[in-house]
Formats: structure tokens, C-alpha cells, sequence
């Protein structure tokens, strides 16, 4: 680990403060996926500006919705007895993600700016334009099990790792800021960046922004959701492909059809045309399929990951069956129904 | 409350914090990239708590901190300041008569009843993420105990002793 300058900060304002003029600063809060990217010297920030002392480590009720700030730690909100009955999407992705260690470390805010863990990236010794921009992207032809199918640039494959945005994804929720230009707010969709031609960039955060809070809205889907995790162990491993999806019903009817993939694109990835044509269709397997099939036609897959095409289009099917039949896959019974 | 270590080019920047380890509290000069668990190995001598991946992967280092369980190898010191950290050798300390069968905790002697390990290396972790298992108190079944402890890797394979010797200290509360 390279040596750096230590701040910690009281309040927003002395961590925005702490922050100005020092580009290579990063904030830190549960520190999980920072300390471990400074210790493979991904990371070499020359400031850490310390924000676990901050006040926003609370859930309160706000508009109908919750507000998360971005100090609950993964396990806060996942056990939080109105986010299990009101967002039980959001606390199953959670609790699919991780190992209880790290959830009891890793922020509401950290968990949206986590970085991705193509192993190019991880590896200083290959080039990779997310780490220095310009230098290649061996990912590309090469080991690509993990990367992405979808969004993707000739710059970069990679996958945004995270399980919480996705159900956050499908939630719609807005991300609070504030930073040396005030607050803002900024929905979900527009929080996280397609690779493109400057892959570095992972979020539309501005420099020196710190994520405040999670705000989620008061539309809640009640039981008709499921998170779908599909990875190569049954506990602690990143997903090959995930599926949040949440339904509205009339009947048997769609009424409202909401449907994030994790694992398959450098942001939870939606689909506005797949969830339109879910409108109005009877909640079946056939309307379920002719939308994975939508979605899964603009996949671009690389040699080392076209199986996630098929796994994504079952999954799609599968999880959009789950959420209909009201029976959210379960986190401790592997067994997929 | 701004705190400030100075320049980080600086050959002297430590900071002054306090902890309260296995119940003494310690008042310590850290550099700020000192990891919880290189603090407690290098420098405190307390090497039952394991470095195994160094990364999180593992849960060799799994300590609690303030009675919840984290990877100490993605902790730094400075950040704890304040905080009461349990180790494997601070367990017998936490159980109700202070010391537990055999100066042991509850737990410990289980594991040893269970024949819960092989080698040993990663169960100080085991037994700590087991405590902060249940003091979460979210897993009761078989298959919640399996999931919650997903963190904690055991290449010799010891499993299934593990989950047993979960299971009996937390029938044995129960009653």
C-alpha cells in the first residue's frame, strides 16, 4: 500500500472541503473494495479523506419511500424490518451479494462506487483502459468469462460487480450528492456510465461529489419480485448473470414490468422496449419469453462468455415467472423454482 | 471534528488513537495504512487472528469490532479509533462467567466436541464470525448458519463440523 495523507471528516462539508484541491483524494468509508485495490496498487490515492464519522448512517421514512443514507452499512439495510417487508428485492440482492463480513462493512454509497473486478483491472502488470486510460484492453480476445455481453466499447468489457443496484436499478431509485457545487439529485439509470471511450469513468459523479443518500420510492411491487443470482458457487461469488425483476398485476395481467440484469454490462442493464411489451401481456411464459428474447438480441458477446446469452434469456424467463407466482428465490434454499 | 495526519510524504505521520482490545484499552500510534489486522499481528503480538488471503476472501482475520464481524485485513487501524475489538483470544472473555467451561467460550469448546477444524489456521476466523453470527441473530436454520458463514473458507473441508458446532451452542441458549 502506497503512503497516504489521512483526514477524517465531521460533517459533509469538511469532507467536501477535505477533498478540494487534492485530485488524487478518494473518500473512504467501509473501505472494503478501496483497501483492497490500494493493496494491489489499483489504487494509489495520496489523501484519504475519512467519512464513517459523517451522519448519514440512518433509514427513514421520506415520501412514502425509505431514504438510505449512504452510511448504512449492506447489512443495515438488508435487516431493516421495513426494507424486508416493503423492499424485499432490494434486501434479497443484498444478502445474494457478499459474505456477512463485508456486508457489515461495506456502504449503502461505497457499494454504488465499487469497482469492477475484470481481472485485467486487478492486474498492474497487463495494460487496461479503465486504469490508465489509452493503454488496451487485453479483456478483449482474451479471458471473458465475467465481462460484459451488453453496453460494451471497443475500449472495454468490463461488468459493474454489484447486486444491490441492481434491484436499486429496477427500484428506480435516486442517488442524493452533494459536492463542491451544492447538491443534486440523480436517478439511478443516469447514476452509473456505459464504458464508451472513456472507460475510466465509471459513474456521472463530478469530482469531489459524495453520495449522501439512496432515496427509494414509494412504489414498492410488494411480493411480486424476485432477485435471481446465478454465479459459479451457490454462496460469496459474483454473478455470471442476475435478474431483478418486479411486476405490477391486474389479475393475471401486467400492469408494470420492471426488469435490471446484473453481470452482464458495466451498469445494471434495462431494457425500456422489453419492459413496455411486458404492458398489457398476461403474466405467462410466453410474454416472458418474447421479452428475453428482445433483450437478448443486442447481446455482443465475446468468445469466453456467449453462454451468458442463453443463461440471460432463461434467467429473464425464469425470474420474471418468479416475481408473477409472488415467490422471490430464496437466499439460504439454493433450489431455483 | 477535522482530524489531520499532515503531509503524506512526511517519514513520522502517525496518529494518536485508542482501542479497547479483549477489554484493555490501548492508546496506540498508527500510521494511517496500518490494517487492523497487521496492527494486532505485528505489533500487539496477538497472532491468533490469521492473515490468510489479505484480500477479504478468506475470513482468517475475522474479528469483532464493537461486537460485529469484519475482514481486519480491509480495516484500518485509524479508522476503528474508539472501538472495542474482540480476537480469538478475547473470546473466553466474552462468555457469561467470564471465562466459560474450561476457560474457554462456549463456542471453542464446541468446536473442539465437534472436531470442528483440521489445521487450524482458519479457525480463530471461524470462531469469531461464529460469535458475530449469532449476536446478528439472523440465522436459525441449518441453511441460514451454511449461508451466513459463506465468508469463513476451510480448505481442509471441515464444514460440516463447523455448522454443528454452531448449531448445538445455539440450541444450548435456546434452552
Amino acid at each position: 500500500m502506497n503512503r497516504f495523507d489521512y483526514v477524517r471528516a465531521g460533517t459533509v462539508a469538511e469532507a467536501v472541503q477535505a477533498f478540494a484541491g487534492a485530485p488524487d483524494a478518494r473518500f473512504i468509508a467501509g473501505g472494503t473494495n478501496l483497501v483492497d485495490l490500494m493493496k494491489y496498487d489499483v489504487e494509489r490515492p495520496g489523501r484519504l479523506v475519512d467519512i464513517t464519522r459523517l451522519p448519514l448512517t440512518g433509514i427513514e421514512e421520506r415520501d412514502g419511500g425509505l431514504r438510505l443514507g449512504a452510511l448504512a452499512t449492506n447489512a443495515d439495510v438488508a435487516y431493516d424490518a421495513r426494507v424486508r417487508e416493503r423492499y424485499p428485492l432490494l434486501a434479497n440482492a443484498i444478502l445474494a451479494g457478499a459474505s456477512a463480513q463485508l456486508r457489515n462493512a461495506a456502504s449503502t454509497g461505497g457499494n454504488l462506487l465499487q469497482r469492477t473486478r475484470c481481472y485485467y483491472f486487478y492486474d498492474t502488470a497487463t495494460p487496461c483502459n479503465k486504469r490508465e486510460p489509452g493503454s488496451g484492453c487485453p479483456a478483449i480476445g482474451g479471458v471473458s468469462r465475467i465481462h460484459a455481453i451488453f453496453g460494451t466499447s471497443e475500449h472495454c468489457i468490463a461488468t459493474h460487480p454489484s447486486d444491490m443496484c441492481v434491484a436499486l436499478a429496477a427500484l428506480e431509485a435516486v442517488v442524493q450528492v452533494a459536492g463542491p457545487a451544492g447538491e443534486r439529485s440523480i436517478p439511478f439509470a443516469e447514476f452509473h456510465r456505459l464504458p464508451g471511450d472513456a472507460p475510466e469513468r465509471d459513474t456521472n459523479l463530478a469530482p469531489g461529489e459524495i453520495v449522501v443518500a439512496v432515496d427509494l420510492p414509494a412504489r414498492d411491487f410488494g411480493q411480486n419480485v424476485t432477485y435471481l443470482k446465478l454465479r459459479d458457487r451457490l454462496s460469496y461469488a459474483f454473478a455470471l448473470v442476475s435478474v431483478a425483476a418486479a411486476l405490477e398485476l391486474d389479475g393475471g395481467t401486467i400492469r408494470t414490468a420492471r426488469l435490471a440484469l446484473g453481470g452482464v454490462a458495466h451498469k445494471p442493464w434495462r431494457n425500456a422496449r422489453a419492459e413496455a411489451l411486458l404492458v398489457g401481456k398476461p403474466a405467462e411464459r410466453a410474454s416472458f419469453q418474447a421479452a428475453a428474447d428482445l433483450v437478448v438480441a443486442e447481446a455482443k458477446p465475446q468468445a469466453g462468455n456467449a453462454f451468458k446469452v442463453e443463461l440471460a434469456r432463461r434467467a429473464i424467463v425464469r425470474g420474471l415467472e418468479q416475481a408473477a407466482a409472488g415467490t422471490p428465490q430464496s437466499i439460504t434454499d439454493k433450489r431455483i423454482q | 471534528m477535522l482530524i489531520e495526519s499532515g503531509s503524506p510524504v512526511a517519514a513520522d505521520n502517525r496518529i494518536g488513537i485508542s482501542l479497547t482490545i479483549n477489554g484493555q484499552q490501548r492508546e496506540l500510534q498508527v500510521a494511517p495504512w496500518t490494517t487492523l489486522l497487521d496492527l494486532l499481528r505485528e505489533r500487539l503480538d496477538l497472532t491468533g487472528t490469521k492473515k490468510g488471503c489479505d484480500h477479504g476472501q478468506c475470513g482468517a482475520c475475522t474479528v469483532l469490532v464493537n461486537g460485529t464481524r469484519v475482514n481486519s485485513c480491509l480495516t484500518l487501524a485509524v479508522m476503528k479509533d474508539g472501538a472495542e475489538i474482540t480476537t480469538v483470544e478475547g473470546l473466553a472473555g466474552l462468555a457469561n462467567d467470564g471465562a466459560g467451561s474450561n476457560g474457554l467460550h462456549p463456542i471453542q469448546a464446541a468446536f473442539i466436541e465437534h472436531d470442528a477444524f483440521q489445521c487450524g489456521y482458519c479457525t480463530p476466523g471461524q470462531l469469531c464470525s461464529s460469535v458475530g453470527l449469532m449476536n446478528e441473530g439472523h440465522a436459525k436454520s441449518r441453511d441460514e448458519i451454511r449461508e451466513a458463514m459463506s465468508g469463513n473458507i476451510c480448505r481442509c473441508g471441515a464444514y460440516t463440523n463447523i455448522v454443528d458446532a454452531i448449531e448445538d451452542v445455539m440450541q444450548g441458549e435456546a434452552r
